[in-house]
C-alpha cells in the first residue's frame, strides 16, 4: 500500500503496516539528553523505578545550553549528569563537542529509517538524515530511558516539494522562513513535513539540517528530507550502514501537497515576535540592530560561517556599535572554519567568537538583550523574551543577511553588499 | 477560582523564560511563571485557577518546566483553542489537564470558573462551554495521575503493540 516516509519508518521499525493516526509503542533507536532537560529526565527515570537504562549505547548525552557552566546550579546539573553517565555506562560528550543537534548528526548517531527522540524541540533536525526524529519532554524521556520505547501517534504528512535554483546569497534559511510564513506557526501541528524536489536534492546537508530544524516552528512533529546519495554519503562516512531506498510513494495519502519554487525568492526575515511573521528583507531594511548573532543548531555550521564570511569579504570592520557574536555549532565546525581562515576574518572585523554552545539563542546563558535592544539572529526563534528582556526585539534571518546587517549596523539585503 | 486569559501562540519562553531552567521545583518555578509577560500571575495565582489560552498554546521548547511552573502556581487545568504538540503531551504526563475548547473567545480574563470534567464542560462568564476530552492512550495516563505513576507499575512494555 502507498505510504509516506513517516508511515514507512514506523511500519519498518514495528514489523507491520501502520498508518497515519495509528498509535504505536514504537522502539527508540537513539535518545538524546542535554544539560537543561536531561536532569529532569534522569530524575523521572528514577521515580519510575528505573535502575538500568534500556541500552546505554543508544543514549546520547552532552551539555550545550549552559556551557561552560554559567552558574552554580548549572555546574551542579553537569555534575549530576556526569555521575549518571558513569553509573550507566553512557558515553557522555560533555561540553566538549558543541550543540546537541549538530553533534548527533556529525557523530553519525542518526540514520535514515530510524526513530529518534530528544528532550529538545529541535530534535527534528535529524530528519535531514532521513530519520523520524522528534522532541519530547523529560517525563516521556524518563519512560524511554527505562523501556526503550514510547507511544507515538503516527502523523499525517504534508509533502513539501521544492524546485528551482536559489539566487545569489539566498538559501535554505530563506526557504524555511518563507515556509514558516506560509504554513504558519501551527499549520503543521501533529504532522510531519516531508521535503522533496530538485532544490532539496541540490541542497547540501547543512542546508537540509537548517530546513528540518525549523519544522517545529510550524508545529510539526518531524521534518524529513527524502534521503538520497548525499544523505547516504554523509551517514556512511560516519557509521557502518548499508544504504537502502526510503521515499514517500507518489500516491501516498498526504494531507496536503505544497509546491515551491525558490528561483525568485528574496532573503527572508522573521520580524518580532513570531517565527511566522515573515517578510522580504526589503520591508525591514534599515532597521537598526544592536546585536548580531551568527550560530545555533539552525545556522552555526561551517557552510553558514563561510556564507557570512563571503559577505564580509575584505571589509575592515563590522559597523561601530554593533556587537557581533559568532558561535560555531560544534568543535568540528569550529576547526573547519578556523583552518579556512574564516574565524580570523571575523575576529579581525571585530566579532566575538565563542566556543561551541547554544549561546544567546535561548537567553539562558550569555549575550542577553536589554529592554529596547534589537538583535538579528540566525537562530530559530524570535519569541518575546527569548534572548533576554521581553522588551527587546529579535529578527531572524540567514547568515548572509546577518553578515550584511552587521556590516551596516542595520538590516541589510545581502544581495546589495 | 479565576480565569487567567492569554492570547494565541503563548510560547514556553513566555510561560517560563530560559534563564530559570536550572530550577526544577514546581513551587520555585512558579515564582517566575510568565515573568516579563504577565508579572502579576506569579503573585496572584491561586490553587484551582485556570489558565485559558488561544490557539497553539505552549508552542516552542520541549521544556517541561512550563507545565511544572503552572502546577507550582496551583493551576491544575489549562484550556485552549488548540495546543502545541509537545506542551500538550508534557501537560498530560505531569498531571496538568489540557482541555481543548473551541469557544474560549467567550471566556474573559478574571471570570470565575468551574470545571465539570465528567460532564465535559467548563462554566465561566455564566456560560457552559463544552470541552474535548483527552484522547485514547493519553486518557489512561491522566486517569493514573501522570506518566510517572503509570510507568511505576510497569515492568516492561510490549514494543510495537498498537492501541
Ligand atoms: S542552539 Fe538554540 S535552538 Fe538549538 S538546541 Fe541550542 S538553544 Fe535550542
Amino acid at each position: 500500500m502507498a505510504a509516506t516516509i513517516a508511515e514507512k519508518i514506523f511500519s519498518q521499525r514495528c514489523g507491520r503496516t501502520v498508518r497515519a493516526g495509528d498509535v504505536v509503542m514504537a522502539p527508540v533507536d537513539a535518545a538524546m539528553i542535554h544539560d537543561i532537560t536531561g536532569p529532569l529526565a534522569v530524575r523521572v527515570f528514577g521515580e519510575m523505578g528505573g535502575e538500568r537504562v534500556y541500552d546505554p549505547e543508544r543514549i546520547v548525552m552532552l551539555f550545550d545550553h549552559q556551557v561552560p557552566a554559567d552558574s552554580i546550579p548549572a555546574a551542579e546539573n553537569h555534575v549530576f549528569m556526569r555521575r549518571f553517565a558513569e553509573e550507566q555506562g553512557i558515553h557522555n560528550y560533555d561540553l566538549l563537542e558543541g550543540v546537541c543537534h549538530q553533534v548527533v548528526m556529525e557523530k553519525g548517531r542518526a540514520a535514515p529509517g530510524e526513530i529518534i527522540v530528544g528532550t529538545d524541540s529541535h530534535t527534528c533536525t535529524y530528519g535531514a538524515a532521513g530519520a523520524f526524529a522528534t522532541g519530547i519532554g523529560s517525563t516521556d524521556m524518563g519512560f524511554v530511558l527505562k523501556f526503550g520505547a514510547l507511544y507515538f501517534r503516527v502523523p499525517e504528512s504534508i509533502l513539501v516539494e521544492v524546485n528551482g535554483t536559489f539566487g545569489r546569497r539566498v538559501g535554505a534559511k530563506d526557504l524555511i522562513l518563507s515556509l514558516a510564513g506560509d504554513i504558519g506557526a501551527d499549520g503543521a501541528t501533529y504532522m510531519a513535513l516531508e521535503f522533496t524536489g530538485g532544490a532539496m536534492r541540490e541542497m547540501n546537508m547543512a542546508g537540509r539540517m537548517t530546513c528540518a530544524n525549523m519544522a517545529i516552528e510550524m508545529g510539526a512533529k518531524a521534518g524529513i528530507v527524502r534521503p538520497d546519495a548525499a544523505t547516504w554519503d554523509y551517514v556512511t562516512a560516519r557509521r557502518e550502514i548499508e544504504p537502502f531506498d526510503l521515499a514517500g510513494d507518489p500516491d501516498a495519502a498526504y494531507r496536503e501537497r505544497r509546491h515551491y519554487d525558490v528561483t525568485d525568492l528574496a532573503p527572508q526575515v522573521a520580524v518580532p515576535h513570531n517565527v511566522d511573521n515573515v517578510v522580504d528583507v526589503g520591508e525591514v531594511a534599515g532597521t537598526k540592530v544592536d546585536q548580531v548573532f551568527i550560530g545555533s543548531c539552525t545556522n552555526g555550521r561551517y557552510e553558514d560561517l563561510a556564507e557570512a564570511a563571503e559577505v564580509l569579504g575584505t571589509a575592515d570592520a563590522f559597523a561601530t556599535g554593533v556587537r557581533v557574536i559568532v558561535i560555531p555549532a560544534s568543535r568540528t565546525e569550529y576547526l573547519k572554519a578556523l583552518r579556512a581562515g574564516i574565524i580570523e576574518r571575523f575576529v579581525e572585523a571585530g566579532a566575538l567568537v565563542e566556543a561551541p554552545c547554544c549561546g544567546p539563542c535561548m537567553g539562558g546563558a550569555f549575550g542577553l538583550l536589554a529592554p529596547g535592544e534589537v538583535s538579528l539572529s540566525t537562530s530559530n526563534r524570535n519569541f518575546r523574551g527569548r534572548q533576554g528582556s521581553t522588551q527587546a526585539s529579535v529578527y531572524l534571518a540567514s547568515p548572509a543577511t546577518a553578515a550584511a546587517s552587521a556590516l551596516y549596523g542595520e538590516i541589510t539585503d545581502p544581495r546589495e553588499v | 477560582m479565576r480565569v487567567w486569559k492569554f492570547g494565541d501562540d503563548i510560547d514556553t519562553d513566555a510561560i517560563i523564560p530560559g534563564r530559570f531552567l536550572t530550577i526544577y521545583d514546581p513551587a520555585e518555578l512558579a515564582k517566575h511563571a510568565f515573568e516579563g509577560t504577565r508579572d502579576e500571575f506569579a503573585k496572584e495565582a491561586r490553587e484551582g485557577d485556570v489558565v485559558v489560552g488561544g490557539s497553539n498554546f505552549g508552542c516552542g521548547s520541549s521544556r517541561e518546566h512550563a507545565p511544572l511552573a503552572l502546577l507550582g502556581a496551583g493551576v491544575r487545568i489549562v484550556v485552549a483553542k488548540s495546543f502545541a504538540r509537545i506542551f500538550y503531551r508534557n501537560a498530560v504526563n505531569t498531571g496538568l489537564l489540557p482541555l481543548v475548547c473551541p469557544r474560549i473567545d467567550e471566556i474573559r480574563d478574571g471570570d470565575a470558573v468551574s470545571v465539570d470534567i465528567a460532564g465535559g464542560c467548563i462554566e465561566a462568564n455564566g456560560k457552559r462551554l463544552a470541552v474535548e476530552p483527552v484522547p485514547g492512550f493519553l486518557k489512561r495516563i491522566v486517569d493514573t495521575g501522570g506518566l510517572v505513576a503509570y510507568a511505576k507499575n510497569l515492568d516492561e512494555v510490549e514494543t510495537c503493540s498498537t492501541e
